[in-house]
Parts: structure tokens; C-alpha cells; sequence
């Protein structure tokens, strides 16, 4: 099967609760170390090596033998080549190893062929689609694979791999001519549209509701940096490249006076490209019930949409009018008020996505203009707004998967020094920004 | 500054021979009126295909801006950091595009300036829009 199954997608309004709403569970994770990037020798650090460990780590987790899993959703795409960069032509031109390492499958990619001929034990999976999306479309897959049969215990694993070279420069960046859609930008800008639009929006959300972009943001990535350093030993190497390597924290001077990169955002605004793979696994509810750990209960997912931007480049209204359509259809699918949501760990990638993620969701009463209040005020994990407790892509590095496993152990109770100190049932998490951003509702009970 | 040339296609052709005539088109869908830029097959507002270019008043105001210091296109390294602002059209605030506004130093771009467009050579012969802050 080569082409992309999109039944199972949640992605537009009037769906109503999810019917499988409570009947599927997250069981177990497991995540490697979380590096730079591979340094090119080290077998046992290939994203091959760390998608293994990641896979046993989260069975062990779960205390479910490889024998047991039937489903293994494995998204290929690892942020090696396709968007320019020298990655793009770096790959097929290096030098391979023997087998397994014999391509870039194993090195710096992976897919559920080279991980079931790979992982010991993992020789019963019977739904393996080709065709995987990225980390929060995948969790959504993955609950519907379960809810709907395809298997009864699924694995998601999902791994980034970091290339050497500038971060997405060479490759079509190195085109003097503006082709296609990017005839209509590229004479006057730069490329990462996400990074720009942010840049506009948030200027812009400080003309209209007062405050400044250093005040709105550094608050933020502070805490993101301090919540990615609140490990425990149970957390293995840290799943977290700052737990791992460092520096260990990040004032409001230092993040103030980073160098800038699409000013006003500065270098602490992006998160940093990670080598590293985390896995997940989910089962029915029933199933779950009689597992090592305390299931954390599917209630919904969503898959958001692209819609066409207005114009050239889309503006603050865009963004808000987007991002609160998101906001009601995951509230539609999992029958929930901003109220009821305890932990919301919403993506990152740029720091510019949070305060309006923030807004949009209304989380913990949040208006639209009133982030800027929110942050003013104690927003860590031992205060009444634990915003973002997991510290997301900013405070552990480019995993993707951060957002995800502060939830899991947050509603079990299991957080350690990150553990909120207000009530912890239900979390709302996300991948993406925006109108294609993908949310997956979790509850610590199934009703 | 060197920008990335445009490469025209079937949809944008008539809008970059009418930028070499120092002309800033923009797309009217004839259902409900209104404008639209960049083209699109299917107006955003009503989703008719009854779209046809027209010429803009060439007037508009600036958004907001970015400075691009570490960008990703290599054309443009030797420029930054360079501004990008994003001018709203007068005629229908809803309809934006980006400028260099060239002559204004990075920062210090002059947020809420009334502005008029420009046309600027790139390689090649293209002429390209850009905004100048009208003084
Ligand atoms: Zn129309």
C-alpha cells in the first residue's frame, strides 16, 4: 500500500465527539538520548540504533514483549533533505556499512521494514502502513488503527534526524530564481514562512493589545527551558537535549540579548535540531486495564486542515481566526470546555505559535490579548499555570516528542520535579501550528 | 539588493509584463468584488473562478516588519540583515504584499508610513514591485 490513508482524519467541524472517545489507551514510552546529530561512526547512535532502544524502552515501560505488538506506525520523514539543505544531497552520496547500515534507511531514517528486521522480537506486526505522517497526525492514527481493529497493540515511533550544515540552507534555497509559489515571496523575503509569519503576528498582537515582544516571549522560553531541565533518573538520559547536554538554563538577559535571526525573533525562539527517537505505545482501553502502568485514555484527536492564506502573508486575524477553529473542533471531538483541560502542552517549534495557542484554546480562562497578562505571573509547574509543563521543542530540543511524554507522565502522576501541583486528569497536546496543527486529547479516565 | 528572480508561469505572466510596464495588478473575482492577491483558481471569499486582473492604485500602508539577519536564501546573504515589511493595499487593507522599502535602514522601518509602490530591475530585465515610504 503506497498511498496515504486519510479516512481516519479528524479535520473539519460538526464531527461531534470522537466515538472512540475513552476506548483506547497509551500504554507505554520509551525515548533514546537525544543528540546534535550522529557522528558518523558510532553504531550504536545511528537513528536505527536509537529507534531499537526507544522501542524497547517504551515495551519495558509498558511490560508488553516485542512478540505482543501487531501494529507499527513508523513515519518516515526525519527532517533529512526535501526542504533544501544540504542533507538533501549529502545522503545518497556517502558512504554506506554493512548490513543493516548498507542505506540511509537505519542512518538517518526510519520505516517499519528496517525496524521489524531490526528489533528483536518484533516479528507479529500485521498492520504496517508505508505511508505515515508526522508525530501528531501519527497519534491520531494510530488511536484510530486501534479503535477501529486494524491491531491490537500498536507502536508509533517517531524520529528526527539532524544533518551537517547550516539548518535548511543549500539545496532550492540556492536557487537564484523564485519558482512557482515562492515567485510570490521569495523576491522579498526568506524561506521558513512559519518563522516569518510569527515575526508579523506577534508584532502585531503588541501593537493591538499593548506590551512588548521581549515581555510576551521571554517569559515563555524561560520557563520552556527551565520545564526541559526537570528530570528525573526514571527519564533515562534526560529525553531532553539540554537535560542531556546542556547549558543548563536560560535567563531573561540571555534570551533578551540572543543574536536575531528573523528579527524581532532571536536564536532562543527556534527550537534546535535533534538527533534522537521516541516511541509510543497504544492498546484498547480493555486491554489496558490489566498493563504495568496507569492507562492515559485517547478522548479525541485532530488533524486541523490547510486552509489558503488571505494574501501575500498572513496576519494576526488569520492566525487567531485559524488557530480558533482548531481550538473548537478539538473541543467539539473530545466534549470538553477550556475548563476542563489541566495540562496543555501545545507545539513549539517557533515560540511565536504559544501565546496564541494559548489564547485560541482559552486555556485556564485565557482571552484573546490576555497571554501577555498570563505570563506576567507564575506560569512553572509548582504555580497555579503550569503553561506548557513539558518545556516542548524549545526546552528539550527538536524531538517533537516532549509535549506527548510530559503528558503521559503528568497524568500518571509520574512527573517527578515537573509534576504540576493543581490538578492533573486530562491534557491537551499538539504538533504543528496553526490551522495544520494536529491535537491529541488524553484523560487519565475513561469517561 | 540582488532578489531572487521571479519565473513567470501561465497564471502570473500577465501580472509580471505588466510589472515591466510599471504596473501593480491584482486579481478582482467579478462574483462579489473583491480583491485577491496573490492569483489564486477560486476567489477566497466565494470560491467563484471568475477571477481577472486589474490594476492597483499602487497605494498603501506598512503592517509591520522583520529583519531578516540569518536567513536561508543564498542570493540574499550579502544583503543582511535586510527589512521585510508587509504593506497592506489601500483600496483593500485585506490584500498585502512584501517590500524591502528600499533606502530605509534595517530597524528602521517607519511602522503605520503611508507607502507607493516602486519597480525595481532584477537580473535579468524583470522588473520587480517594491514600496517606497512616501515623505
Ligand atoms: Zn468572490
Amino acid at each position: 500500500m503506497t498511498t496515504r490513508e486519510t479516512g481516519w482524519r479528524r479535520d473539519r467541524l460538526g464531527l461531534r465527539v470522537w466515538p472512540h472517545r475513552g476506548k483506547v489507551a497509551i500504554v507505554g514510552w520509551g525515548m533514546s538520548p537525544v543528540d546534535r546529530r550522529w557522528d558518523g561512526v558510532s553504531m550504536d547512535k545511528t537513528l536505527g540504533a536509537y529507534g531499537i532502544l526507544a522501542i524497547q524502552r517504551c515495551l519495558e515501560d509498558a511490560g508488553v514483549k516485542a512478540e505482543d505488538v501487531d501494529g507499527l506506525l513508523v513515519c518516515p520523514e526525519t527532517g533529512a533533505g526535501a526542504t533544501g539543505g544540504s542533507s538533501a544531497d549529502w545522503g545518497p552520496t556517502r558512504p554506506y556499512f554493512a548490513p543493516p547500515y548498507d542505506s540511509e534507511w537505519g542512518l538517518s531514517r526510519l520505516n517499519a521494514k528496517w525496524l521489524t528486521q531490526n528489533t528483536p522480537g518484533l516479528k507479529n506486526v500485521k498492520y504496517a502502513p508505508e505511508q505515515v505522517p508526522a508525530i501528531g497526525e501519527e497519534m491520531g492514527m494510530a488511536a484510530e488503527a486501534v479503535a477501529t481493529g486494524r491491531c491490537k497493540v500498536a507502536l508509533l515511533i517517531y524520529g528526527m534526524n539532524n544533518f551537517e550544515g547550516r539548518y535548511r540552507q543549500g539545496g532550492q534555497n540556492e536557487d537564484d530564481h523564485a519558482r512557482g509559489d515562492r515567485q510570490w515571496s521569495a523576491p522579498w523575503s526568506t524561506a521558513d514562512w512559519l518563522q516569518l509569519s510569527g515575526a508579523v503576528y506577534v508584532q502585531q498582537y503588541c501593537q493591538k493589545y499593548g506590551g512588548t515582544w521581549e515581555e510576551l516571549l521571554g517569559p515563555i522560553v524561560v520557563n520552556q527551558h527551565r520545564n526541559g531541565l526537570l528530570k528525573q533518573p526514571s527519564d533515562y538520559e534526560g529525553w531532553g537535549y539540554y537535560a542531556k547536554n546542556g547549558p543548563s538554563g536560560l535567563t531573561y538577559e540571555e534570551y533578551v540579548n540572543a543574536r536575531p535571526v528573523i528579527w524581532p525573533s532571536r536564536i532562543w525562539d527556534c527550537d534546535r535540531p535533534c538527533h534522537s527517537v521516541g516511541a509510543f505505545l497504544f492498546t484498547t482501553a480493555e486491554r489496558a486495564r490489566d498493563m504495568r502502568q496507569k492507562p492515559v485514555y485517547v478522548m479525541n484527536h485532530n488533524e486541523g486542515s490547510a486552509r489558503a492564506q488571505r494574501s501575500s502573508q498572513q496576519v494576526l486575524e488569520d492566525a487567531e481566526e485559524g488557530r480558533a477553529w482548531v481550538a473548537k473542533m478539538v473541543y467539539e471531538g473530545s466534549g470538553w470546555r477550556p475548563q476542563d483541560v489541566d495540562i496543555f502542552n501545545p507545539y513549539d517549534g517557533y515560540s511565536m505559535f504559544l501565546p496564541l495557542s494559548l489564547e485560541a484554546f482559552q486555556w485556564h480562562g485565557v482571552k484573546k490579548g490576555e497571554a501577555k497578562d498570563l505570563v506576567k505571573g507564575d506560569i512553572s509547574v509548582k504555580g497555579p499555570h503550569p503553561f506548557s509543563s513539558g518545556g516542548g521543542n524549545l526546552g528539550n530540543g527538536r524531538t517533537r516528542t516532549a509535549m506527548y511524554i510530559d503528558s503521559i507522565q503528568q497524568l500518571r502522576g509520574t512527573a517527578g520535579p515537573r509534576q504540576v501541583r493543581v490538578k492533573a486528569e486530562t491534557a491537551i497536546c499538539a504538533y504543528a501550528p496553526g490551522v495544520a496543527a494536529s491535537y491529541i486529547c488524553l484523560a487519565n479516565s475513561p469517561s | 539588493m540582488p532578489k531572487l528572480i521571479p519565473v513567470a508561469d501561465e497564471q502570473s505572466k500577465p501580472f509580471w509584463d505588466a510589472a515591466n510596464e510599471r504596473r501593480l495588478l491584482v486579481h478582482k473575482c467579478t462574483a462579489c468584488n473583491t480583491l485577491q492577491f496573490p492569483p489564486q483558481p477560486t476567489c477566497r471569499d466565494c470560491g467563484s473562478a471568475k477571477l481577472e486582473w486589474t490594476q492597483a492604485s499602487g497605494r498603501g500602508h506598512i503592517l509591520t516588519y522583520f529583519v531578516v539577519h540569518d536567513g536561508r536564501f543564498g542570493r540574499r546573504m550579502a544583503d543582511q540583515p535586510y527589512n521585510v515589511a508587509v504593506i497592506a493595499l489601500d483600496e483593500d487593507p485585506r490584500v498585502n504584499f512584501y517590500a524591502n522599502l528600499p533606502g530605509v535602514p534595517p530597524h528602521q522601518v517607519p511602522v503605520g508610513a503611508a507607502v507607493k509602490v516602486i519597480f525595481e530591475e532584477v537580473e535579468g530585465g524583470q522588473l520587480v514591485p517594491d514600496w517606497q515610504v512616501v515623505r
